[in-house]
């Protein structure tokens, strides 16, 4: 093996691969058979970079030749940069030697488009049937698909990998038109559409056929480029929503855009990342999935924007006041995960845990509420509750003031822009 | 006041709950084996681990909880942390006491307790999964030094057996001074006498080469990930704490 070579070759690869967010390696069930490598049944993230953000799988590309221009991308035709491209065995030994010292889950593996989409879908599944059928290799495989890849490619990625996406790129097809023009929606939709009835006929297959083989367990995702265009909050979500109900996605991830390259059509060089807007996108998206908001209700018309100082949740709270102040003892679950500062965990145990008892501060705060949001908006088994008739505006000074820490900390850098 | 003194196994804790309902004790102090320091006219009570009287417990406990909640119990008590062992034994106290599953009653101070030494031990558990970083040695074993605060040894077995089915490997804890091997086929619990290799970092004498290759690669990739423009040391402390940098490679 030549180190410098493919050391050099790593380093140019996982650069142009990093602004790819998604590092999941959740959501698979395959099992290690046959005294093979590995499992892929829980996600772990092995390591942070130093901006946070998990390391969880080897993101690469296969390759950062494009025959592409889109204006993002540092990986662009007209950008000028060092080329590499790795072997279909170079990946295979990288992510086993790396699997096999718990570095890493698995691979995470994406391509710039050699020559057209098939030519290079090829490839990628070639790395992933190698590492399944020559090394029993059972960790996380997710493969990006390339737009406009032939279904026959798609259903053998399917065999192999536990995760497929397409990204999106831009949330909106216009968006998408300015920044990328050699790329359009269908392309993108087409593949989406095959493995969503894929994955429907290969479980009902697994419900009558024990042995029959699995098919992307962990589904499909997607990923959206947030800030380089011009749309709000209200059309991102709205766009997610729409993917979520319409091909069943597990997981649509926001990026946000760090500027890379100067091109008239996009933020300034020096633009900041909006790393609140896209914290607070996450957390409409988990409102969205997990705690059974529609998202209406999060983002509409006349709410296009999500609150950038505090959470989706208390923004719909104290928009919302009617609804209060909700009982802890008595409401139902879903009641109570609409309540600010209670998680699904702590709504979950308080649920449980009042079957023994009614639950005061001292017991909520235990458990894990954090009360400094929550007790606005509850009463429980305690005399001393908020009595004072508050206006929706007045909680979130109170809020704002009392919790400094983790709502203005981060953002001081947006902060003093106003 | 009697202050029960037990060898610090599971048996043992278990052996201990036996003797309070045995001597009909109400209020106890639990302490693990050391040199006695304590007051001398307290009322003291040596318990030997005793298999018997702590299967009885154990097979009593399994009607009053879940196989889960014992298991929780377990990794509770993997904790090994100062002056709790007597909230566990509150809480197996309150367990045969109460007239139904108490698991769930997040209102009283035991189960809550015990439910945040779990989750303590549980989490760090979790980091051992994430951050044992293996060494490839010359005779083809995978080796990883580790110093959790909790110990979770005991608890990584599966997680690792069923991952690396296919090698070799030792997970040493070096501050509890044992570790566990696995030889293709079941796994041990093991003592390496350091004295004869030097140092732990004289191993390095028996890596392969291809493991000083990886290890490279790796921190370049490491390198090579990161986004300067999204710098968040708080973020980045928060998720790989300090402590634990010296056996991560990426971070040496």
């Amino acid at each position: 093996m030549n180190v410098d070579r493919i050391t050099g070759k790593l380093n140019i690869l996982a650069d142009a691969a990093k602004y790819d967010v998604s590092c999941a390696s959740s959501g698979s069930k395959r099992k290690n058979e046959n005294k093979g490598l590995g499992n892929a049944s829980n996600g772990i993230c092995h390591s942070y970079t130093e901006d946070g953000r998990c390391v969880s799988l080897l993101k690469i590309l296969l390759t950062n030749h494009c025959i592409f221009d889109c204006a993002y991308c540092v990986s662009r035709k007209s950008n000028d940069i060092q080329r590499a491209a790795f072997t279909v065995q170079e990946v295979v030994d990288l992510t086993i030697n790396f699997y096999r010292r718990n570095y890493i889950e698995g691979l995470f593996l994406s391509s710039g488009i050699f020559k057209d989409a098939d030519f290079t879908m090829e490839r990628l599944v070639r790395v992933a049937k190698k590492l399944r059928t020559e090394h029993n290799f059972n960790g996380y495989i997710h493969l990006k698909s390339i737009p406009g890849a032939s279904d026959e490619l798609m259903n053998e990625a399917g065999l192999y990998a536990d995760r497929l996406s397409v990204n999106l790129e831009m949330p909106t097809e216009a968006g998408l038109k300015l920044l990328a023009p050699d790329k359009n929606q269908a392309d993108m939709i087409k593949p989406m559409g095959y493995l969503k009835s894929a994955i429907i006929q290969r479980t009902e297959e697994k419900k009558l056929f024990k042995k029959a083989p699995i098919f992307a367990p962990a589904g499909q995702s997607t990923q959206v480029i947030i800030g380089a265009t011009p749309e709000n909050d209200s059309q991102v979500l709205q766009s997610a929503n729409y993917f979520y109900k319409n091909f069943n996605l597990k997981r649509v991830y926001y990026s946000g855009y760090v500027p890379v390259l100067a091109d008239s059509r996009l933020p300034a060089l020096n633009t900041t990342v909006p790393m609140v807007r896209e914290n607070r996108l996450y957390q409409a998206d988990w409102l969205m999935r997990f705690y059974g908001f529609k998202v209406n209700e999060i983002v509409n018309d006349s709410q296009p924007h999500l609150d950038l100082d505090i959470d989706p949740k208390l923004s719909w709270a104290i928009r919302n006041m009617q609804v209060f102040p909700i009982d802890i003892n008595k409401a139902d679950l879903q009641m109570i995960l609409r309540i600010p500062g209670i998680g699904l965990q702590s709504a979950q145990k308080i649920v449980a845990a009042r079957r023994f008892g009614r639950l005061n501060w001292d017991q909520l705060k235990k458990i894990g509420v954090a009360l400094n949001r929550a007790k606005f908006f509850i009463t429980c088994n305690s005399s001393q509750f908020e009595r004072r008739d508050l206006t929706g505006s007045s909680i979130k000074q109170f809020i704002l003031a009392t919790s400094q820490s983790k709502f203005l900390k981060n953002t001081q850098v947006q902060l003093n822009l106003f | 006041m009697t202050t029960l003194i037990y060898d610090g196994t599971f048996e043992g804790l278990l052996t201990v709950v036996f003797e309070i309902y045995d001597r009909r004790l109400d209020r106890v102090n639990l302490q693990r084996n050391q040199p006695d320091t304590a007051a001398f006219f307290e009322n003291k009570l040596q318990v030997t681990t005793d298999e018997i009287r702590a299967n009885r417990v154990l097979k009593g406990l399994t009607q009053r909880i879940s196989a889960m909640g014992i298991q929780r119990l377990y990794a509770a008590h993997l904790a090994e942390m100062e002056g709790e062992d007597n909230n566990l034994v509150g809480y197996i106290r309150y367990a045969f006491d109460a007239a139904q599953n108490i698991e769930e009653d997040y209102g009283n101070r035991f189960v809550l307790r015990v439910s945040e030494m779990v989750r303590m031990v549980r989490r760090e558990k979790h980091r051992m999964e994430a951050f044992v970083r293996f060494q490839k040695l010359k005779d083809d074993i995978f080796y990883a030094a580790v110093e959790p605060d909790f110990n979770v040894l005991p608890l990584l077995i599966r997680h690792f057996k069923s991952r690396y089915a296919d090698q070799k490997w030792i997970i040493y804890d070096l501050r509890r001074k044992y570790g566990i091997y696995y030889d293709l086929h079941d796994t041990q619990y093991i003592s390496l006498d350091f004295a004869n290799i030097g140092k732990p970092a004289n191993i390095i004498a028996a890596f392969t080469e291809e493991e000083t290759i990886y290890q490279h690669l790796w921190k370049n990739y490491f390198t090579s990930v990161n986004i300067p423009s999204r710098k968040n040391t708080r973020l980045h402390v928060r998720h790989i704490p300090k402590r634990y940098w010296k056996h991560l490679t990426e971070k040496i």
